[in-house]
């Protein structure tokens, strides 16, 4: 295990020491100490390492991050892998907003719970809170899977284009042209792919699924009311 | 009959034929009308501006025979690599889907030949663009269509899009029919649907989460390139401060005239102010902040000849930026198409239906036959020919004006023909020492 210590390292030799890391490398465990909460620790990484964070961060812990697996061992600031390409990101504790913003692929899973606008514009990511989330989640969400064990807040899936979201608990409202789904076959062995990826014993059945009812893709001044 | 002399019948001027053009359209279709390019409102603007040249006072420079420096470098606050420039006149930002792949060709070469900078716009970076662009900057807008980490480090500079000057404060659309298959792959949505761009970017909000989106752009990017922060002409004093205090290395300003590729006439032609009227609050603000030419300003909306590229680096601009112009160069509204523009209910100059993607000049479209009309060789030779123009233009006014650089004109070399352009500018009524609006003015 390489460790890396923020309260003697600047966060560019922090950061600049994962991205180093080629896809060969035998360095493959390390772990970040002292974080306290500073932003953008371990993003724009590149390889398949698996990186600890031992504590609290700030803002776009794991920005873009591509291959790597990051583990938070405490809660998150806003933005966690905002863009993330591939790879895993686990949050111990909870996230604040946009958690997983724009993500195009990888998995996210939050053990806790995620504030307003998780999933924001997500774009081929998975991701799994094992507790709540905030209002207007997965707004103008474009493709890939939120899976949420607890409640969900107002307007879930406002202006959604193909992501597919799955909510366990209550749902506040749903959002402009977000409605209720059907949730075949297909869709219980997705779900219950994702939740065995994300360590949630939470079963598949107990789930519902929701979508875009795709009135809103092309502009019609008949539904500007929902614009 | 009766031959009792009458009046010429009259039109309103409230209720001009435009204007009951715009109520019959309206109410036939129930649909506010949507178009491309900037304001067409006759606005004060750099036309209003004379430059003094020598007299005894000044010395002029040879022509042709003392040298009067273009080159400009945008970036130097943090920036690792700044962005070294032959010219103080870039490409702005164009997306890969309202352009075809041939027109973002033809500015790469276009740009490249004359020595300077072009920029992505909505829906990423295209191999094609990067490949003929030897300066790139790469747009970081609110939508995040094909934003990606590779890309952003293959950038040489970065441009955190707030907001333009064709519509400060709102986002867009690329209608359905411009989304072929690669258009969709890149922005990872359906083909044929219309693509909505958010106004406000996903993942932060205001100047302080912006300055921690800086840091981790710049912690992806390892501090290398330089960070442009774009906004349109709303709030030019306080925009500009706050783009700085949030770290920016460069600010973009994009006055109203500036263009987009679609969005609703009536946000075009009444949010925004003036190209002129942006510019010397926010070089105030620089300077109020002592980072007049260390934090770089690039001024763009409506920018069409050399000696408007003069009068804003008179009055304090690094750099300025040109899209419309750029494509008029390359040959969009072209007279020749006239016949073309006809059938599409238009005439050449006026054709500004970008979105529809039905652009005779294979510019403004994704359908392959009409973009194949485009030859991106000779249309980038076009736009380099032009650039170079107007870079020999606004030599020749610095040198006019006794300077070696034209980053050396200053606003005392300009007087102002009208006293709104005076007031906007900053600078004296023509035959006056009147600056309307100065401190002390009555």
């Amino acid at each position: 295990m390489q460790q890396l210590d923020l309260e003697t390292q600047s966060l560019r030799d922090v950061n600049a020491t994962l991205q180093a890391q080629e896809a060969q490398t035998n360095q493959t465990k390390w772990e970040i100490l002292n974080p306290k909460g500073a932003h953008a620790i371990a993003c724009g990484l590149d390889s398949e390492i698996d990186v600890t964070v031992q504590g609290a961060t700030g803002y776009y812990c794991g920005g873009m991050n591509k291959h790597a697996t990051i583990r938070v061992a405490g809660s998150v600031g806003p933005g966690v892998c905002e863009n993330m390409m591939s790879g895993k990101v686990v949050v111990e504790g909870d996230a604040s907003q946009y958690a997983g913003a724009t993500g195009h692929g990888g998995l996210l899973v939050i053990k806790g719970n995620a504030s307003s606008r998780c999933g924001i514009s997500m774009k081929g990511i998975d991701i799994v809170v094992h507790g709540n989330i905030g209002h207007m989640s997965a707004f103008m969400a474009q493709s890939g899977s939120l899976v949420v064990c607890g409640d969900a807040g107002d307007a879930l899936g406002d202006s959604i284009y193909e992501a597919q979201l799955f909510v366990r608990g209550s749902v506040a409202s749903l959002g402009a042209d977000c409605i209720e789904k059907e949730m075949r076959p297909e869709h219980m062995a997705k779900l219950a792919e994702l939740l065995s990826a994300a360590e949630c014993d939470a079963d598949p059945s107990e789930f519902r699924r929701y979508g875009s009812a795709r009135q809103l893709y092309n502009f019609d001044i008949d539904n500007a009311g929902a614009y | 009959m009766d031959q009792t002399p009458k009046t010429h019948p009259v039109k309103p001027w409230t209720f001009d034929d435009y204007t009951t053009s715009y109520i019959r359209r309206a109410a036939a279709t129930g649909i506010y009308d949507i178009r491309g390019g900037g304001s067409k409102r006759r606005v004060p603007h750099f036309d209003d501006l004379l430059f003094l040249g020598a007299s005894m006072s000044r010395y002029p420079l040879e022509g042709y025979r003392e040298a009067c420096g273009t080159q400009v470098t945008l970036g130097t606050r943090f920036a690792e690599k700044p962005l070294e420039l032959d010219i103080p006149i870039t490409i702005a930002g164009m997306s890969f889907g309202a352009l075809s792949g041939q027109a973002k060709e033809a500015l790469g070469r276009g740009a490249s030949a004359a020595g300077t900078s072009t920029t992505t716009g909505d829906g990423g970076m295209t191999p094609e663009e990067r490949g003929h662009s030897n300066k790139l900057v790469y747009q970081y807008l609110p939508s995040r269509y094909g934003m990606n980490p590779d890309d952003l480090r293959k950038a040489d500079a970065i441009e955190i899009v707030v907001g333009q000057g064709a519509k400060p404060g709102g986002g867009g659309m690329l209608l359905g029919q411009k989304i072929n298959d690669r258009v969709a792959e890149m922005r990872n949505l359906p083909q044929g649907i219309d693509q909505r761009s958010a106004c406000r970017h996903p993942d932060w909000t205001g100047p302080d989460d912006l300055e921690i989106k800086i840091l981790e752009l710049r912690e992806i990017t390892g501090w290398k390139v330089p960070i442009f922060i774009k906004v349109g002409g709303a709030r030019p004093y306080f925009d500009t401060t706050l783009a700085v205090k949030a770290g920016a290395d460069v600010v973009v300003l994009d006055g109203m005239q500036g263009g987009t590729a679609a969005t609703q006439d009536v946000f075009i032609e009444h949010v925004g102010q003036p190209t002129l009227a942006c510019i010397r609050p926010a070089v105030q603000a620089l300077q109020d902040l002592d980072m007049h030419r260390k934090v770089q300003l690039v001024i763009s909306g409506g920018v069409r000849t050399g000696a408007d590229v003069a009068k804003a680096l008179a009055l304090g601009a690094d750099a300025v930026s040109i899209g419309s112009a750029a494509l008029i160069a390359m040959g969009d509204n072209d007279p020749a198409l006239e016949d073309e523009y006809r059938k599409l209910g238009t005439t050449a100059g006026a054709f500004d239906d970008w979105h529809e993607g039905n652009d005779p000049a294979g510019i403004t479209t994704q359908d392959p036959i009409l973009a194949a009309r485009l030859d991106p060789i000779a249309a980038g030779r076009r736009l380099s020919n032009y650039l170079k123009v107007m870079t020999l233009e606004a030599q020749t006014i610095a040198r006019a004006n006794g300077k070696s650089h034209v980053l050396n004109l200053e606003p005392e070399d300009l007087c102002a023909l009208t006293i709104e352009a005076a007031a906007m500018a900053g600078v004296p009524l023509a035959g006056t020492e009147w600056i309307p609006g100065k401190k002390g003015d009555l």
